[in-house]
């Protein structure tokens, strides 16, 4: 086991190198200067020439690309051109609200998908399976901001139960800003939930088939114990994957969710920040996008060990 | 009284008839054997026992088991039976255990549903029945994991977790038929003291005629959902009353007619100190990675229209062996040449090297890309030719072929799904056929087939190898089929050619001790004359 997360953990660090690198080249030396880019067409040559000074511009490549990941490494992303504040601290405030979003989010999808999967696997081709394939297709098909605005509609206009967006931040009350976060969530879990759904389904229907299923009944197992103490374990590990690639979507794609409830997270800022041309902000934010990304693989390889024997032993 | 007693049974699966007033009787302590060939029924007559049958299954008349109707009984009494009044194992040791718990665990779960037992009580139950069942606590605790056992071992977990709880009936379908001869042999070994020691009753089913000789007290033959014929298992072989029966037994004894060879032509195959390693995953980052020898040091020849046999058991090396032989895998040492050429893998070898071998493989059904019509799948080899056929070239060499091996001109426009795994074998050969090769390797060829298929099958390869003076490399476990169609053979075990010659001399006089140990574990069957006097 140990043996085996070291190895992920290697292969974590790796994959966070080489996604420095292409990071770096993509915002910094494609294409021309980073300095005129961001001063846009008017800009003063002697302003220009500040900026390059202020952004280390004048210094190869290779020395900017280090100091950057070094800085980086110490928890120091440079200083916002257009906020002028430190650009650490506005990504731990802006993922006070993405992180828990994603997660809540994450937490409401499995929640539902889950049980619904095996109901749906275990009365296979009954009503109550062809209902849940027609609701998860809805699900699937529905764009989660329009969702969102609907639910704008009834919860927050109509009913007034939700205030329709904004974030009062954690200070003022943990079940107060978990409230703001209620809709968002279920606007971007629904998707997800249908397709983990599916996704939960398809394998416990695959598992149920295996022929260590006709054992177990043989041995005097009632279809439901069956159901659960063979073919569940098994069928969870493809189910895992999926939960790890929700999991990176939800962090990194809330966007247009936090848009659409005036959320200040991450993706609120990345946008911002292109918007403001503010490469330094930008930059950092992929980064650590990219960071919680291949965190969660790690975290869902992890996961796999935990469920399969063959991969704790085996490696 | 007897322990089961089966009347008038008769099974309909969505409306379609599977089984016809099915008969059966087994008494405590009894073996009976269900012979038949696939799609007979034996193994639904079993699943009817158990009621564990597919969905849309509709059963009627009387399945009795210690005086309770089953068919009757509701699923909470069928809960309690299965597992502890009547168990079962089943074909595939492989398959059978789930893969995420621990033997133990597997063992034990019988106990506890059955009995209520405490999760320690339900261990030590399950460490003696693991013991009984010939799996030593020493070696195989009960943290052991399925992958971490061979197919072997792994059924010995499934009959450890069939008799845990001492059941009158055990029900077996096909409990060997994916395992090594030696391992049958232990496997079969320990069923019949089990049954002994405990006086359970046990059915077996099978096709393989000469395992259940052996074996079984009683035997019922069955074909097309009935039970054709039934008598002791001495009274059987001696009367075959049916004439399935009969037929039956022929196939299986079959030996294919082949005519007097000649002179036997020069050399075609010389493999000379093949060595094959396969790469281990690194045990640590920085050492170098280990090697595992999988064929080490053989050296053989096959000469032109000989029938050359190569027996193994699994992981011996044979289909490693081949696989260098076809050019698909690297080798490391030595060298092999075929027809005067060496023979390499990826892209130095040559068209012209290629296309003098071809081979067929075991599973008919997982050869085929479903998606091409049989001309397309016949023809693919045609690439290798110097000079590329004209589909219409083609589509007349693909109706010969086709025509060969007792297929038709029309089967081409089929898909392979409209195909039995007979006819599909056929097609195989008729893929192998068509660019003339010179030496076929028939890796398990005739392994999956009914006895009767396979008998069809080994006639026309005799046939063809001696009108098309064909070299066959005969890869193979089963002893009896490849000495029916060998000149030669070689027996093969853990890399090594351990013995080689004449086949008839290896069998009637072996001289290494593992080919001994073959031959007296594989289960004979009394030959028809026609052996006998060979």
């Amino acid at each position: 086991m140990l043996r085996y997360a070291l190895k992920r953990l290697i292969s974590l660090a790796v994959s966070l190198l080489v996604a420095s690198v292409i990071i770096f080249i993509a915002v910094e030396i494609v294409p021309g200067d980073p300095a005129s880019y961001m001063l846009g067409l008017n800009a003063q040559p002697d302003t220009v020439a500040q900026l390059r000074e202020e952004l280390g511009l004048n210094v190869s490549p290779v020395e900017r690309y280090v100091s950057w990941v070094w800085g980086m490494v110490q928890g120091d992303f440079g200083t916002s051109y257009t906020y002028r504040t430190p650009v650490a601290e506005m990504i731990w405030q802006r993922g006070q609200v993405s992180l828990p979003l994603a997660l809540f989010a994450l937490l409401i999808s499995t929640a539902i998908a889950i049980p619904l999967g095996v109901i749906a696997a275990g009365r296979r081709g009954t009503g109550v399976d062809v209902g849940l394939s027609t609701a998860t297709q809805f699900g699937i098909a529905v764009p989660n901001f329009w969702l969102g605005i609907m639910m704008v509609l009834l919860f927050s206009v109509s009913l007034q139960w939700f205030s329709a967006g904004g974030f009062p931040g954690w200070q003022a009350g943990f079940w107060l800003a978990l409230k703001s976060l209620v809709l968002p969530a279920i606007a971007l879990a629904v998707p997800q939930a249908a397709i983990l759904t599916r996704i939960m389904r398809s394998s416990l229907l695959d598992t149920l088939g295996e022929d260590f299923m006709r054992t177990a009944r043989a041995k005097g197992l009632s279809r439901n114990q069956a159901l659960w103490r063979h073919a569940f374990r098994n069928a969870l590990i493809p189910v895992l994957t999926i939960i790890g690639l929700q999991f990176s979507f939800l962090i990194a794609g809330g966007i247009i969710i936090e848009q659409v409830f005036y959320l200040p997270g991450l993706g609120r800022l990345v946008l911002q920040s292109i918007n403001a041309r503010d490469l330094i902000v930008v930059e950092s934010v992929v980064m650590v996008l990219v960071f919680a990304v291949i965190v969660v693989n790690f975290a869902v390889d992890l996961a796999y060990a935990a469920v399969d024997p063959r991969l704790r032993r085996r490696v | 009284m007897s322990l089961l007693s089966i009347t008038g049974l008769n099974l309909s699966i969505h409306g379609t008839s599977i089984l016809k007033d099915v008969s059966l009787d087994v008494a405590e302590g009894e073996i009976v054997g269900i012979i038949g060939e696939s799609g007979s029924g034996k193994s639904m007559t079993a699943l009817s026992v158990l009621q564990l049958l597919p969905n849309g299954a509709h059963c009627e008349g009387r399945i009795e088991l210690g005086g309770e109707d089953v068919i009757t009984a509701d699923e909470d009494t069928l809960c309690a039976l299965r597992g502890d009044d009547v168990s079962m194992i089943f074909q595939e040791p492989m398959t059978a255990l789930n893969p995420l718990k621990t033997i133990g665990d597997q063992v034990a779960e019988t106990v506890q549903i059955h009995t209520g037992a405490s999760r320690a009580v339900a261990m030590g139950m399950a460490a003696e029945a693991l013991e009984r069942a010939e799996l030593p606590q020493a070696d195989f605790p009960l943290s052991r994991y399925p992958f971490e056992l061979s197919g072997g071992q792994r059924q010995r977990v499934c009959i450890a977790t069939a008799i845990a709880l001492r059941p009158r009936l055990l029900i077996a379908d096909e409990p060997t038929t994916a395992l090594d001869v030696t391992t049958q042999a232990e496997i079969l070994d320990l069923l019949r003291r089990l049954v002994a020691e405990d006086g359970m009753g046990l059915i077996f089913i099978t096709h393989d005629l000469a395992v259940v000789s052996g074996l079984a007290d009683r035997i019922a033959v069955m074909r097309h959902g009935e039970i054709v014929e039934r008598d002791t298992a001495e009274g059987l072989f001696r009367e075959m009353e049916h004439p399935y029966t009969r037929q039956l037994h022929e196939a299986s004894t079959h030996v294919p007619t082949r005519p007097e060879r000649g002179e036997i032509g020069e050399t075609l195959l010389s493999v000379k100190g093949m060595v094959r390693d396969y790469k281990l995953p690194r045990k640590n980052l920085f050492a170098p990675p280990g090697h595992f020898r999988a064929v080490d040091d053989v050296s053989f020849e096959l000469r032109r229209g000989e029938n050359l046999g190569l027996i193994g058991e699994s992981g011996c090396g044979k289909s490693t062996l081949s696989r260098a032989i076809l050019g698909l895998d690297p080798i490391q040492g030595g060298e092999i040449l075929l027809d005067g050429e060496p023979v390499t893998a990826g892209k130095d070898l040559s068209p012209k090297v290629r296309a003098k071998m071809q081979v067929v493989f075991q599973d008919p059904y997982a050869s085929f890309n479903p998606r091409h019509r049989v001309e397309r799948l016949v023809a693919e080899p045609t690439h290798l030719m110097p000079n590329r056929p004209s589909s219409a070239q083609k589509r007349r060499m693909v109706g010969e072929m086709l025509e060969k091996v007792g297929l038709t001109t029309s089967d081409a426009q089929k898909y392979i799904h409209e195909f039995s795994g007979g006819q599909r074998q056929r097609i195989a050969i008729a893929r192998a056929l068509i660019i003339n090769p010179d030496l076929i390797v028939l890796d398990e060829a005739v392994s999956a087939l009914d006895v009767s298929i396979r008998a069809q099958i080994l006639d026309l390869l005799a046939e063809l190898s001696d009108t098309l003076s064909l070299s066959y490399l005969f890869i193979s476990h089963d002893l009896s089929v490849v000495r029916t169609i060998t000149d030669r053979v070689l027996i093969m075990k853990g890399g090594h050619i351990v013995e080689e010659g004449e086949t008839e001399q290896v069998f009637s006089n072996p001289r290494h001790p593992y080919t001994k140990a073959l031959i007296e574990a594989a289960p004979l069957l009394d030959a028809p004359p026609k052996v006998i006097a060979f």
